[in-house]
């Protein structure tokens, strides 16, 4: 590119925390603001600059009638759209909906649901346009983003691993705590990008990255079960922040008894 | 006759916060008629979506809750569910809390200060464009922050999200080398809190004073962080299991954030540092204490846009603090007090950088959350910003529209308002008629 590319930070439905993983970049924040010119960042600059953009990073997840009229605009305007986070890949912790009563939902948290507009599930922008990149995690590791936004800019191909967080944790040294403590842990099935924290502080990892490359989550429910899991301890630990990925969330429906996804 | 004169001002997005909010105000013949803080982020439903999971997920659920905050959903969550399950934590479980908000203080504090309130004091659009005149205050910003998120993953396991906290204590102490490590950072934020809190104290602040009930929590022994009773400073001191006999939501037609109300008049009320400090200053560690005294402020201080410097002598506080249990720190066993699930219920108060937060959940003999309530410090904090905004919007009416909209964006900045937690919480456009 011969100029500056052209960054961008959208939000849709979300905790801020993967737009904040850019801030978190203490280090090289205002290099990287040499490297790219930053036009529209809601959250971080008061300056606001109108498209088209070279690089848009997309937050959240589709939720709204509004929203969904607005990722089309985004797509329109974006060069190269990439999503950063679970919500914006998978739907978030907020596609629990997806399995759940919506009039029910909005009368448990608003006395007045006639003001709250919102739609029956919660989706992830790759449902609604073309996606360029996904970035994954809840939240996004900051070295990833940074390693993408590098990438882009130098015009090759993000590197991101695709392996499960087994192997992280084998070449940090950790004892397996599915074998060594009987933990129901996701590492098998999980995408690594997180480092493979939760094992090390003792517990079970909770697919903050969603699923890694080829995983086979029957078999891993199976043998789970097989050794005293319950399916009350297993769904739900498939069904959070990325419980609309579709692995995920197939096995998770084929071991609920009262799972009925899409009934809404 | 003279024909109406109707001024609409509207900020569609208002900038440099957390999360998405629009302001609307509406002038007719210089009088202002309405004032709307509205946000429109999209609402995520987190209290009905918790209902039927087990317990032990409601700190990983409430934590998403808010990227720059989710210790304080972690810590008042897990309080909340110890009451339902009549758990009792240990001294050490407890210092190690402390340490751990310490942390989400620093950081949080630290993203707002100087990522996104300092900017409006020198006229930048950001802290990147303020970076090319104070290169060396910004990256003095950057580091304290950096320092803030090192403490939540050594002690969190990492700094957005922690996975570190349960109910019961911690899946894992941290070791004590881990801690000592973060030693010499820390001594050298204690001393770069302080140039920060002395730096931002001498910013020209606009001469705007109200009368305010501001709501904070009292521990007779600390500073308020995981535990104190509900304190006002017109005389409110309840248990902070009271909240809801004190205080209530409402809904309005503008925002998908619940509005807090005190009660039984519903008016406004004022939380965050501003009022912890004007209610708890004695109980600051020795150096925050004693800067509180250096930097001309005769408290108790009812000048919203000097939060930021109780925001600064909130980071000191928190050096200090940290730097105490860190020295003190021999390990911490048992990490976790196991327990037995239970129906019960349980409600606490803790508070979070923005202010004082309140949950209750109810649990099933099995573990599963039957009920949950959460009442973050901005929705406490939103009609106080628009009764505030009403306030001050007279004596700024002579301004072009965009310079007014700017100037009340400033203003709602001083609360530091985190939308992402109110929503099930804001949108500023202004209507000049």
């Amino acid at each position: 590119m011969s100029h500056k590319p052209r960054l961008a930070v959208f939000k849709f439905a979300s905790c801020d925390g993967c737009q904040l993983q850019l801030l978190s970049c203490e280090d090289e924040l205002l290099s990287l603001a040499e490297s790219v010119e930053i036009v529209h960042f809601i959250e971080a600059s008061s300056h606001v600059e109108a498209g088209p953009y070279d690089i848009a990073l997309v937050e959240g997840s589709i939720t709204t009638a509004h929203d969904r009229q607005r990722i089309q605009v985004v797509r329109e305007q974006s060069q190269t759209l990439v999503t950063i986070g679970a919500c914006a890949t998978a739907g978030g912790i907020q596609a629990l909906k997806n399995w759940g009563d919506r009039a029910d939902y909005v009368r448990s948290v608003y006395a007045q649901p006639e003001y709250i507009q919102t739609l029956a599930t919660s989706t992830a922008i790759a449902d609604h346009v073309r996606v360029d990149f996904e970035l994954r995690g809840c939240p996004i590791n900051r070295f990833q983003l940074l390693e993408v936004l590098q990438a882009l800019v130098a015009g090759r191909k993000p590197r991101t691993p695709t392996h499960s967080v087994c192997l992280d944790c084998k070449r940090r040294g950790t004892v397996c705590i599915a074998i060594a403590r009987d933990a129901a842990c996701l590492g098998p099935i999980t995408q690594a990008g997180c480092g493979a924290i939760c094992p090390d502080f003792q517990r079970g990892c909770y697919g903050c990255f969603g699923p890694s490359a080829q995983p086979n989550c029957d078999s891993l429910a199976d043998w789970y079960v097989q050794d005293r899991t319950t399916h009350v301890q297993l769904v739900p630990l498939l069904r959070n922040f990325n419980a609309d990925a579709e692995a995920f969330k197939a096995t998770g429906d084929r071991i609920d008894p009262h799972s009925e996804p899409g009934t809404v | 006759m003279t024909s109406q004169r109707t001024r609409t001002i509207e900020v569609g997005a208002i900038t440099r916060v957390e999360g998405e909010g629009a302001l609307r105000v509406k002038i007719e013949n210089d009088v202002v008629q309405d004032v709307q803080l509205s946000i429109y982020e999209p609402p995520r439903f987190f209290e009905a979506l918790l209902r039927g999971r087990p317990l032990e997920d409601v700190p990983d659920i409430t934590a998403r809750i808010c990227g720059i905050c989710p210790i304080a959903y972690q810590m008042t969550a897990v309080h909340a569910l110890e009451q339902a399950l009549g758990v009792r934590i240990t001294s050490d479980i407890r210092r190690l809390r402390r340490l751990l908000y310490c942390g989400e203080w620093i950081e949080s504090h630290g993203v707002h200060m100087h990522l996104l309130h300092i900017p409006d004091f020198f006229g930048c659009a950001s802290s990147i464009e303020l970076a090319k005149r104070y290169p060396d205050e910004v990256n003095r910003g950057l580091r304290l922050k950096k320092i803030g998120n090192r403490l939540l993953e050594v002690t969190g396991g990492r700094a957005v999200h922690p996975i570190n906290v349960a109910v019961g204590g911690f899946y894992r102490a941290p070791r004590r080398s881990e801690l000592q490590s973060l030693r010499d950072d820390f001594l050298w934020g204690l001393d770069a809190s302080i140039d920060v809190t002395k730096w931002v104290a001498r910013f020209d602040f606009p001469d705007f004073v109200r009368d305010y009930e501001m709501v904070a929590l009292r521990h007779p022994d600390e500073y308020p962080m995981n535990e104190g009773r509900l304190v006002s400073t017109v005389g409110l001191d309840v248990p902070s299991q009271e909240f809801e006999t004190h205080f209530d939501e409402r809904q309005v037609p503008h925002s998908t954030a619940l509005q807090a109300v005190r009660l039984p008049a519903e008016t406004n009320y004022f939380v965050g540092p501003l009022a912890r400090v004007n209610l708890n200053r004695q109980l600051l560690y020795p150096a925050a204490r004693q800067l509180s005294d250096d930097v001309g402020i005769a408290w108790p201080c009812m000048n919203p846009y000097q939060s930021i410097v109780t925001r600064g002598l909130e980071v000191v506080h928190a050096f200090e603090e940290a730097l105490s249990i860190i020295d003190d720190y021999q390990g911490c066993a048992p990490a976790k007090i196991a327990y037995e699930p239970r129906a019960g219920e349980g409600a606490w108060a803790t508070e979070a950088p923005r202010g004082m937060i309140y949950h209750r959940y109810r649990t099933t003999s099995e573990g599963l959350i039957e009920f949950a309530k959460i009442v973050p410090p901005t929705s406490q904090n939103q009609r106080q910003i628009e009764v505030d905004l009403r306030a001050y919007l007279p004596s700024v009416l002579d301004l072009p529209d965009a310079e007014l909209g700017m100037a009340c964006e400033r203003l709602i900045r001083s609360y530091d308002p985190c939308i992402s937690c109110a929503t099930h919480f804001l949108k500023l456009e202004i209507d000049r008629q």
